[in-house]
């Protein structure tokens, strides 16, 4: 079972992984002087949270074959579910010492908490909701989807005007989830300070363990016999139907799956970065997570989350080197990996490695 | 009673006095009693000179002095707390004078009453149609009953049929305002209940609550609303179709490479975005070296817009797509690179700030329809989508090109074995899209803000008039974004803009589970291409 779920890279994966977790928390809370800044734990946890995301994405395209252009909105819908729970946290402690209301609220001049932020004070049934919103919109969009068989670039459109009109819709600020600025302001979860550098390696660790979890869970299904399914659905969705396999209930199953993970990604994401704003539907945002997916290798889980810390950590480079710069890196990073490097950096990584020394080829690299 | 004898004065017993001039006649203002005033000041009407209805006015606010010293008439003005003497005869500053220098022509209500009806007649019988039109719409907003002799004769020797409906109107409402009996006032009911719209709406609102009355113009109330509503209608459908317009040349260009090559184009919008551009960097030249020219800048820009946005088109097919034909998924990633980096490049190039881009004189203002408000920009923007979409349909049914592309759509292979040659025809085809997106530039340019960010904001939008429509079919994206562009007006005024939006990316996440293939899918075995 377990050298089922962890082969050589995986292996090689969580072992840097975990070293990560011991070191850094170590550097920046034990070794005297701080080696590693407060800031430098809180963009790599932000980097894992995208790391899973990248798993989440790369689970129902690279195995099954769905491109979603929308996974960011199941990433931002997690994250309001944990940031309505962090909302609920401040209480009495927000500008306008509302115990009943948060900010926004007050400044909108409500009376009363709408009732779907009843429940929210519960850590519990924030959870939940993280699991079950993302899910259930995957389940009932996936359900539509699939069952009338919308495939292909059809497929990804219309994920992309789902994120598009759940953009529009929590912009307004009559949705109740503080419009145009989001949810922010937090102050602690669960009792600990999200200033507090204790906090912030503790959701750094949290954030390890979740893209582990993710990892493993993925690698579960793709090699267990509904991933092979999975895999010729993606290369031969007729086929596969003609088969006498369920196509629409393996692919809304995974979908599913997907949207959950993509949820606890951005419920990790929201404390991390202290806030929660419709800016994360932006269909601009779900493409991201495409490149990332693709640059790393897609269908190989690790790639994928390895190209999503590539990606976040050029961009955080190049945007504070040569600002004007990152959108030709990110376009060309889309145009080249897409001609020259199918199987992405890790399958060239592969490729190199396997290979025995041969004299010059004719092979491009980019 | 005394307004009509003053009209008839006005009109005929001013006759023998018209030898006289305006300047004479200005003079024997200050003499005589009241009515002496009034009838001179009828004669000064009859003149028809230009000075006469300010001169009056000024009279009327009492503000019309005789100079001491040499007996000229002057008005007196308050300006920058000194009372100042102005020539009433042409204008011209006479200088500062104080209090005893000047006597006042004195007026009384009852003269001040005359004087207004004068000035009313004067504008109500003008030479020039139009101002006896604005003269009628005064009326009809005072109502005062003093007036309605006045418009008698005006009506009676009204000529145009426009003004005369416009005096009526106004008549009625001076009726409604009156003691006359409740027959007139019916009638005037009726009349105002025909014109049917807003301000008619407000002036029977008022009388609502009249016994005799309120029947009838509850029930002309409900008539008016009906056509209101009518209207209403006919405007939301404008819009819509204005809307609709506009993401017809959007859309039509991403049709075309979506349906005969199976490739989504994420950087149409950019496209777009460069035909905008092209229009700014024209119209800069024109104003800086031709600026007779300006009003001819957008045909000039149309073509410059096409051949910008054609060549990069052309170039990104044999650049990047090309590689990945019957990918059509990395064929999407791709083109949104290209997008980001034609976004980057233009912010580079021209700044992330908003560019001018002027409107022509044809372009501008607005004129109305019955109770529609239309405005020229929109409306040659409807007739410029509505021409492209007509000359694209000639080249694809009527020419060589059009053919092969058409016989590449439904079968590329057969194509390929009957000795066209695929590769050349994908390329024209990718650059006649982009083209057109160039063209939608132009269109734009005028009507919305010329930043980088233009194109991303139509995508979305264009992309699903596309599946609406079904891909590969002409008509398919001209029903698709003329019945989009409708819907979404129609819902504005229930839901907002925003929701309104929402609710028709919904409907269309629906409606694509019922036709996964659009509104006009492509049948046969082209389908499973």
């Amino acid at each position: 079972m377990l050298q089922r779920l962890i082969d050589r890279r995986m292996g090689f994966f969580l072992g840097a992984l975990f070293v990560a977790v011991v070191l850094i928390p170590l550097g920046n809370l034990v070794i005297a002087g701080q080696p590693v800044p407060s800031y430098v734990v809180a963009l790599l946890a932000k980097y894992l949270c995208y790391a899973l995301l990248a798993v989440a994405l790369d689970l129902v395209w690279g195995y099954c074959g769905i491109l979603s252009l929308g996974h960011g909105a199941f990433f931002a819908l997690g994250g309001y579910a944990m940031g309505m729970h962090l909302m609920r946290e401040i209480g009495d402690r927000g500008v306008y010492a509302n115990p009943d209301l948060p900010d926004f609220m007050v400044f909108l001049n409500w009376q009363e908490l709408p009732w779907f932020w009843y429940g929210f004070d519960s850590f519990i049934f924030a959870c939940l909701m993280v699991l079950l919103v993302p899910g259930l919109l995957a389940f009932v969009f996936g359900w539509f989807a699939f069952r009338s068989r919308v495939t292909g670039v059809y497929l990804s459109i219309i994920t992309q005007a789902m994120t598009y009109a759940l953009m529009l819709a929590f912009f307004r600020n009559e949705m109740g989830f503080g419009g145009n600025n989001g949810l922010t302001d937090f102050k602690d979860v669960l009792g600990f300070n999200l200033q507090s550098d204790a906090t912030r390696s503790g959701l750094f660790v949290l954030a390890a363990l979740a893209l582990t979890a993710g990892l493993l869970i993925s690698k579960f299904i793709t090699t267990s016999k509904l991933g092979k399914v999975l895999i010729a659905i993606r290369d031969a969705e007729s086929r596969t139907r003609f088969t006498g396999y369920r196509v629409e209930g393996y692919k809304l199953f995974v979908f599913v799956v997907s949207a959950m993970m993509a949820g606890v990604a951005g419920a990790i994401y929201t404390p991390i970065v202290g806030i929660i704003n419709p800016g994360e539907f932006s269909p601009a945002n779900s493409i991201e997570i495409v490149i990332w997916v693709a640059l790393g290798g897609r269908g190989t889980l690790v790639g994928a989350a390895i190209g999503a810390i590539i990606v976040a950590l050029a961009k955080t480079l190049l945007t504070g080197w040569f600002p004007e710069f990152w959108l030709f890196a990110l376009g060309a990073m889309f145009i080249l990996v897409t001609i020259y490097l199918p199987t992405g950096v890790l399958g060239k990584f592969e490729q190199i490695v396997k290979r025995k020394p041969k004299p010059a080829t004719k092979e491009v690299t980019a | 009673m005394r307004k009509f004898l003053l009209t008839i004065l006005f009109l005929l017993a001013a006759l023998p006095l018209r030898a006289q001039s305006f300047e004479e006649l200005l003079l024997q203002l200050p003499e005589g009693s009241y009515s002496d005033r009034a009838a001179v000041a009828a004669a000064i009407a009859a003149t028809g000179d230009d000075r006469a209805a300010g001169v009056l006015e000024v009279l009327a606010e009492g503000n019309l002095h005789i100079l001491k010293s040499d007996g000229s008439i002057v008005e007196i003005r308050d300006v920058n707390g000194d009372d100042i003497a102005f020539s009433a005869l042409d204008g011209t500053e006479v200088g500062e004078i104080g209090r005893g220098d000047t006597d006042k022509i004195k007026v009384n209500n009852g003269l001040r009453r005359d004087l207004r009806a004068l000035l009313g007649s004067m504008s109500l019988l003008n030479a020039d149609p139009n101002k006896r039109a604005e003269a009628a719409q005064a009326v009809f907003k005072d109502g005062d009953p003093g007036q309605i002799e006045l418009l008698d004769s005006a009506i009676a020797a009204e000529t145009e049929a426009w003004v005369a409906d416009l005096m009526q109107e106004a008549r009625a409402v001076a009726v409604l305002n009156s003691d006359m009996d409740t027959e007139a006032k019916l009638a005037a009911v009726k009349v105002l209940a025909d014109r049917g719209d807003q301000d008619a709406k407000g002036v029977l609102s008022q009388f609502a609550n009249d016994e005799a009355l309120a029947l009838p113009i509850a029930t002309a109330l409900s008539q008016i609303e009906r056509t209101q509503q009518l209207w209403q209608v006919g405007q939301n459908v404008w819009y819509g179709l204005s809307l609709g317009s506009v993401l017809l040349l959007a859309a039509i260009g991403l049709a075309i490479t979506f349906g005969v090559m199976g490739v989504i184009n994420m950087a149409h919008g950019e496209l777009v975005m460069l035909g905008a551009y092209s229009t700014f960097f024209v119209q800069e030249l024109i104003r800086n070296n031709a600026a007779w020219l300006f009003d001819y800048s957008l045909l000039i820009a149309a073509p410059v817009a096409f051949l910008v946005a054609g060549s990069v088109g052309i170039g990104i097919e044999r650049g990047i797509v090309r590689h990945l034909y019957g990918r059509p998924l990395e064929t999407l990633l791709a083109t949104w690179g290209v997008s980001l980096i034609l976004q980057q490049t233009v912010r580079s190039i021209f700044g992330p700030n908003n560019r001018e881009v002027g409107n022509p004189e044809w372009m501008s203002g607005a004129f109305e329809l019955g109770g529609l408000t239309i405005t020229y920009g929109r409306m040659w923007i409807l007739i410029f989508a509505l021409v492209v979409f007509a000359g694209l349909m000639l080249l694809l049914k009527k020419t060589a090109m059009g053919l092969q592309m058409r016989a590449v759509t439904q079968n590329r292979e057969m194509a390929a074995n009957m000795g066209i040659r695929t590769g050349r025809v994908d390329a024209l085809t990718f650059g006649l899209g982009a083209g057109i997106a160039g063209l939608a530039g132009v269109a734009l340019s005028q009507i919305d803000n010329v930043s980088p960010n233009l194109g991303q904001s139509y995508i979305v939008d264009s992309f699903m008039v596309v599946v609406f429509g079904g891909a590969g079919n002409l008509w398919g994206a001209l029903a698709g974004a003329f019945s989009l562009g409708v819907a979404n007006k129609f819902l504005e005024p229930f839901t907002g803009a925003v929701l309104g939006k929402i609710l028709v990316l919904v409907f269309i996440i629906l409606f694509i589970q019922k036709r996964p293939r659009g509104l006009f899918a492509l049948k046969g075995r082209a389908v499973e291409a």
